[in-house]
């Protein structure tokens, strides 16, 4: 589904992603884990098309398709989701205007029709019950006065929505008390199909006890230095990020 | 990364104008230029009664005494008097007693417009008042107005069937030496629409009137008065627009608003003048004095703008508080583009005791626009209790355009409550991405965030109007984000 080829990426000339290697196939949960300026959320960015993300050089590809050639919405339509680590509020807009915008889009770009108000309804209904969103957030403006945990659910709660093959899920996990915690890995472990995949990137290894990854890579100052099962989150919980300085110089 | 900024914003501010077309229909003028006998002339045309004539004489000896008002955070270029058009009108034999009669080049500019004026097609309940180049063309759905005591009509009928209520009623909430636009609107102007509504008259339909400029090298001036007599109510819209000319046109209307007691008024207004092209050559300038006057106790005006046309606007819609507990309203989203230009706020004047203001007003600007609220709120002496709450916000799409916020407070009782909120903000680079996230294209998302934005105001309009007005909205900044 995923295939990222030694890629090299910049923001405002500075290199942060130095050789990136990683193939996602359908099905598949992984976690990306790694300090602080490791480049995480450089990698989710340039998947979901961010502006200031320079590709320098190496590839991506999405289902056989260039993905660095599209537009960020048409990465969307084409499955590709991306939860935000500071979901954006957008005042005035409420988010069953925002949603159906953003379902019935998607379906005009497929060739569906689009839904009926009634129908619509339906499935928010749905959704927000499936990912445990309390009704009445979807009545208010999108992520406008939403506490942390309120915006990090609402993004699984539009996962939900939009029911993408790829989500990229970008640091959900912190800031988040452990209910809250729950719930979001909860929402993660439902959606969880054969022929989609998920890639958590998280700072912890607190969410990986509650969603099982079936790949733990560690990125590190731009590379990934060490792919293994979750048996690999256990050993960064118990040892920190500092002893794999010793390995990659090696 | 400000670069690809600036293209998205280039494309979503830079689409066309969609009413720019020019109707060929035969027209009656007078010569250019302006002096005691054009409007001498004006008058006999309209085979008006001395007291009309007298009204317009005194307005034009004011007018010669005053000068363009110059504190408005606005470049207004001199503005050559002589070389407009007062009187234009369509060229019609006699006035049309149906549809049928009706020049059918007329009809279809209408049309075009999505003004339908077969009453058929307005069971949807608008009656609709069309004046082109300062004529009224066609009112609808009078007759079922007249049962329930309703008068509307074009405002030169009115003079010529109830004088009283003209004479009675015009000048007095805008006097004729009122400002420099007001005077001159009063010595020249042509028609307009006219509203009468009876004591305990729930107005059962919106009355609405559109203006459209068409003759080139004219000036519109139209005049509007509304009276709403004890215990009524009466919803009004105005819809304008204008060809695509590379001259500009000047636009100085008046509006006047009588609410006595108990009487609730609501005024919207969609402005879409021809706003110019993206280079700023063209467009209409929109002088436009437009003021309520709550006589009665309890009673209520509101006023709300959606102005996304013009060159150059110029328009502050007012409420005059005199009867005790009346309640004025100003709701506005005031959108600016390439090189357009916009100064406009409300004057609220407490006077009664207990009286009550509310003002919104939401700016967007974008391209290379400058967009101003101006506002005064003033307290009387013996407005006890007197209470406003203000709120002005402006939104900017890009680095090149300016958002100005003048709020004025003259207060002289100390009982008055009086409160201001004021905001600036970026549609953001992050909002944008996020809806794109979501498969919502730029243009789309821009369309989302500014109706957001706007939507306290949006939601005062009737539903026809809001629908057509967030399409405008979206419209006038295709091509613009930041």
């Amino acid at each position: 589904m995923l295939k990222i080829k030694e890629l090299y990426v910049t923001i405002n000339d500075q290199e942060i992603l130095k050789g990136i290697n990683l193939e996602v196939n359908p099905g598949e949960l992984h976690a990306i884990m790694g300090p602080n300026g490791s480049g995480k959320s450089t990698l989710a960015s340039v998947l979901a098309g961010r502006e200031e993300v320079n590709v320098t050089s190496g590839s991506i590809e999405y289902n056989g398709e260039d993905l660095l050639e599209m537009d960020p919405e048409e990465r969307a339509h084409k499955g590709v989701f991306l939860g935000f680590q500071y979901p954006v509020e957008i005042p005035g807009v409420s988010m069953v205007n925002f949603m159906k915008t953003a379902v019935n889009e998607q379906r005009k770009q497929r060739g569906m029709e689009e839904l009926s108000a009634s129908d619509f309804l339906k499935l928010m209904r749905e959704k927000s019950e499936f990912v445990g969103l309390k009704n009445n957030l979807t009545n208010r403006a999108v992520n406008e006065g939403f506490s942390g945990g309120e915006k990090k659910r609402n993004e699984i709660f539009q996962m939900a929505m939009l029911d993408p093959a790829l989500s990229i899920l970008d640091e959900t996990d912190s800031g988040l008390d452990i209910d809250a915690l729950k719930a979001v890995a909860n929402g993660v472990n439902k959606l969880k199909r054969k022929d989609n995949a998920t890639v958590v990137i998280t700072h912890y290894q607190r969410l990986l006890d509650y969603i099982i990854p079936d790949f733990v890579h560690v990125l590190y100052k731009g590379k990934i230095v060490k792919s293994s099962d979750k048996s690999l989150a256990l050993e960064l919980e118990e040892k920190g990020y500092d002893w794999l300085e010793k390995e990659v110089e090696v | 990364m400000m670069n690809d900024q600036d293209k998205v914003l280039k494309e979503v501010t830079q689409s066309d104008y969609k009413f720019g077309f020019t109707s060929n229909i035969e027209t009656e003028s007078l010569p250019k230029g302006l002096n005691e006998e054009v409007i001498r002339l004006i008058s006999e045309k309209k085979n008006e009664p001395e007291f009309m004539l007298e009204f317009r004489l005194k307005a034009y000896r004011n007018w010669l005494k005053m000068k363009t008002p110059q504190w408005a955070h606005l470049k207004i270029p001199e503005i050559d008097y002589q070389d407009i058009i007062y009187y234009a009108a369509p060229k019609q034999k006699a006035k049309p007693s149906s549809l049928d009669e009706v020049d059918p080049e007329l009809l279809d500019t209408f049309n075009r417009l999505g003004i339908p004026l077969e009453e058929q097609k307005h069971l949807s309940g608008v009656a609709v008042d069309a004046v082109l180049d300062s004529t009224s063309v066609k009112t609808t759905f009078k007759e079922t107005l007249a049962e329930k005591g309703i008068i509307f009509c074009s405002f030169a009928e009115a003079v010529q069937e109830h004088p009283d209520l003209v004479k009675k009623y015009m000048g007095t909430v805008v006097p004729a030496g009122d400002n420099y636009f007001a005077a001159l609107n009063s010595a020249v102007f042509s028609d307009g629409s006219f509203c009468y509504i009876p004591k305990g008259v729930r107005c059962p339909m919106e009355l609405s009137t559109y203006f459209r400029i068409n003759a080139a090298n004219t000036g519109q001036f139209e005049r509007t008065l509304i009276i709403a007599e004890d215990d009524s109510y009466v919803s009004y819209l105005e819809g304008c627009t204008a060809p695509m000319r590379d001259e500009n046109q000047l636009h100085a209307a008046v509006v006047e608003i009588v609410a006595l007691e108990n009487a609730e008024v609501k005024y919207s207004t969609v402005q879409n003048w021809y706003p110019g092209d993206k280079n700023g050559k063209g467009g209409i300038y929109n002088f436009v004095t437009k003021r309520g006057m709550c006589k009665g106790n309890n009673s209520k005006i509101s006023w709300t703008q959606v102005e996304t046309g013009s060159a150059i606007t110029w328009k502050y819609p007012s409420c005059i508080l005199r009867g005790d507990n009346s309640v004025g309203e100003f709701y506005s989203v005031a959108v600016t583009n390439n090189h357009q230009q916009a100064d406009t706020g409300t004057k609220m004047t407490h006077i009664g005791k207990n009286t009550k203001s509310t003002i919104i007003s939401k700016g967007i600007s974008a391209g290379q626009s400058n967009n101003s609220y101006r506002g005064l709120v003033k307290v009387m002496k013996n407005a006890e209790n007197a209470r406003n709450f203000s709120q002005c916000d402006s939104l900017l799409m890009g680095d090149k355009c300016g958002a100005h916020t003048f709020p004025y407070l003259e207060i002289d009782n100390k009982s008055a409550i009086i409160e201001h909120e004021a905001t600036t903000s970026k549609i953001g680079e992050d909002q944008i991405f996020y809806c794109n996230q979501r498969g919502i294209d730029t243009e789309a998302a821009i369309g989302l965030i500014v109706n957001g934005y706007a939507k306290e105001v949006l939601n005062k309009l009737p539903m026809e109007f809001a629908v057509e007005a967030q399409k405008l909205l979206q419209i006038t900044l295709e091509g613009s984000v930041g």
